[in-house]
């Protein structure tokens, strides 16, 4: 079911808006509307639908006019130009009052900022939506501490937003949020004031609270991996649009344009991996001068059927299969060296898409050897294969 | 030649002010009148209650709202003071000074703090008065003596307009500077979860901007008593009477005990409303 649709919607900031829908209209970038008529293009012409409960992310650089077009959403920011239309509601048409009454019922705000009074408890803090609606206090006060509960911040209701940590504070702003039991929660860049521990916690306990209080949530954000992380769809802006709208799938692998590679690009390559981030200690290794019996006994034991083959320094030598090591051993010979196999080495810097190639048809583990011939690790198929996975999401 | 005439002759500003304050003397001198009784009574009956009881009951209790309010350092100081007032005896001047302190200052918050707000939220209001502000504050209260006089006649009533006139504007300007600090995102918070006008000024901007609009009171109440000597050119009673008085008669004794007095109780009502 459709939450919100929004339709052409603009945001032009100066003395004569209308002019410069105009100039958009006639094909002019924001740049040029600046130039032209010294007017700034907040929104141009953005158009989406969010999904009743759904997680909708718009994503951009600063600047790109995803608060102003969230702010649009409850007319914080009068749009120019287009249509909004909440639960078939036309937003555009209400009087000042009937607006205010849709902000208290429909909506529940968290700023970058937290935005939370100073001169109140946590608890008033948490009440504050419902004071204003002019709920009796007991109600409010009932709920507001099932609210702070729900973030986690019970026992912290007389306490002052000032003596509280950042991540904290941004639980209070969370649960006033909650507190008025909104249908749409309007996220502003929530998390981006945060440390980068208590920022991925909060974004953990979000999707968790997500899961239990089938919410819409709209969320802003900077920061592409917590985009990809928390969004069932996700708009990117730029200059004021929409350049690209997608599920984290869509936008990883299929950008529609220069702006949205750049910035994918710029993720992947942050986070691309080598062969030394993921490779792992071997169960067991034969030492050159050990016999077949050992070999038998260590390949047994760890429940292998190959093993790999080092000297001294660790310098690798090759492979030894269980079937080669059973005949040696038939054959009442103590000698390995006629058996050891050469296999396939990966550099420790290779990446993980070359690794992948590299190990796609190979049933043994990949040694990782450093230039001296030393042997650093080894790769598994599951490794490689987890960590791609985990690379795309 | 013309041009000469216009820089030459003298612009008869005084004349124009002259005209006005006469049209306003003959045509609303009702007006003017119930406006003097309403300041007048309000004087007296600070007066009265101030004068009540034993001047050291009022003492006790001026201590105990300082021990109670800032702690007991404060206390001692208080009581000590105004028994020295006391003693001097100029106890009597100190009460009618304060009752039209307190008179003044309460004008001033009645009326300059809803201005203050007025002015926060109107481009308009903000925009008239500034110069009027800053009139108020740099033109010398001797020029504002005289109409005063006029209006209200020599006595209590015109010491507190010009004290008002004169004390106004912080209340005014520390109150909209308060309200405009508040920072968008609060502002912004409360206008998200459906907050109108009068709850966003209520639950909002003036607990936020409530210290300064303290500091504004504080600064009323500072400005009213450095007016006390001046007011009473214009036949205020109180404390500055006899300063005035040992000015002309060139009583140095006399004049510092009464200076005293002022000092006394503009430290006693700084400390007690003030914020450290």
């Amino acid at each position: 079911m459709e939450k919100i649709v929004v339709n052409n919607l603009s945001k032009i900031f100066g003395d004569t808006p209308k002019k410069g829908i105009e100039l958009l209209e006639e094909g002019y970038s924001k740049d040029e509307v600046l130039e032209e008529a010294e007017l700034t293009v907040g929104v141009n012409n953005a158009s989406f639908k969010v999904n009743s409960e759904e997680i909708f992310v718009i994503m951009g650089l600063s600047g790109s006019g995803k608060s102003t077009l969230l702010r649009c959403l409850n007319r914080l920011i009068e749009p120019t130009a287009g249509e909004i239309k909440i639960d078939g509601t036309d937003l555009m048409s209400l009087n000042k009052e009937e607006l205010l009454e849709i902000r208290k019922e429909k909506f529940g705000m968290v700023f970058q900022n937290f935005g939370l009074f100073p001169h109140r408890t946590v608890l008033e803090n948490a009440e504050f939506g419902l004071e204003v609606q002019g709920s009796p206090e007991e109600e409010r006060r009932e709920k507001a501490k099932e609210a702070l509960e729900l973030v986690g911040l019970a026992g912290w209701e007389d306490q002052k937003p000032a003596q509280l940590s950042g991540g904290m504070q941004q639980r209070v702003g969370l649960a006033r949020a909650l507190a008025v039991d909104p249908d749409i929660l309007l996220m502003d860049e929530p998390f981006s004031a945060l440390d980068p521990l208590i920022k991925k916690d909060m974004q953990d306990q979000l999707l968790d609270l997500y899961e239990d209080l089938n919410k819409t949530i709209l969320f802003i954000t900077h920061d592409l991996d917590e985009a990809l992380k928390l969004g069932d769809r996700i708009a990117i802006m730029k200059d004021g649009e929409i350049v690209q709208l997608g599920t984290p799938e869509e936008i990883l692998t299929d950008a529609e344009n220069d702006y949205v590679r750049e910035f994918v690009q710029d993720v992947n390559r942050s986070r691309i991996l080598t062969a030394e981030d993921i490779m792992t200690k071997p169960l067991a290794l034969q030492y050159e001068q050990d016999g077949p019996r050992t070999a038998m006994h260590k390949m047994k034991k760890n429940e292998i059927s190959s093993i790999f083959v080092v000297g001294k320094g660790r310098k690798f030598k090759g492979i030894i299969e269980i079937e080669d090591v059973i005949e040696v051993i038939n054959q009442d010979e103590k000698e390995l060296s006629d058996v050891i196999q050469e296999t396939p080495l990966a550099d420790p810097n290779e990446s993980l898409d070359e690794l992948f190639a590299d190990i796609a048809d190979l049933n043994i583990p990949l040694p990782v050897v450093n230039d001296d011939g030393k042997l650093l690790g080894i790769i598994v198929k599951s490794t490689v294969l987890a960590n791609l996975a985990k690379e795309s999401i | 030649m013309y041009l000469v005439d216009i820089l030459t002759t003298k612009i008869p500003l005084g004349n124009w002010i002259e005209a006005v304050v006469n049209f306003i003397i003959a045509n609303f001198s009702g007006p003017l009148n119930t406006f003097s009784e309403i300041i007048s009574s309000m004087i007296s009956g600070f007066e009265f209650v101030l004068a009540y009881g034993h001047p050291l009951v009022l003492i006790g209790i001026l201590t105990l709202i300082a021990w109670k309010l800032k702690g007991k350092n404060l206390a001692v100081f208080v009581a000590l003071g105004l028994l020295l007032v006391l003693n001097l005896r100029m106890w009597e001047p100190l009460l009618t000074t304060m009752a039209s302190i307190i008179t003044s200052v309460l004008i001033c918050l009645v009326i300059g703090i809803p201005i203050g707000v007025l002015k926060a939220h109107n481009r308009i209001v903000d925009l008239i008065t500034r110069p009027m502000l800053d009139f108020m504050q740099t033109i010398p209260p001797f020029v504002y003596l005289i109409p005063a006089l006029m209006f209200f006649g020599l006595g209590n009533v015109s010491g507190v307009i010009a004290t008002v006139v004169f004390a106004i504007a912080p209340p005014i300007r520390l109150t909209y500077l308060g309200i405009k600090q508040v920072s968008d995102e609060l502002k912004e918070a409360g206008r998200a979860y459906g907050c109108n006008f009068w709850q966003m000024l209520y639950k909002v901007e003036l607990p936020l901007a409530l210290p300064s609009i303290m500091l504004g009171i504080n600064q009323c109440i500072m400005l009213s008593l450095s007016m006390v000597v001046i007011a009473a050119m214009i036949g205020a009673g109180g404390l500055g009477k006899p300063v005035l008085r040992s000015l002309s008669t060139v009583d140095v004794g006399l004049g510092f005990e009464a200076g005293l007095g002022v000092v006394i109780l503009a430290m006693v009502l700084d400390r007690i409303f003030g914020r450290e």
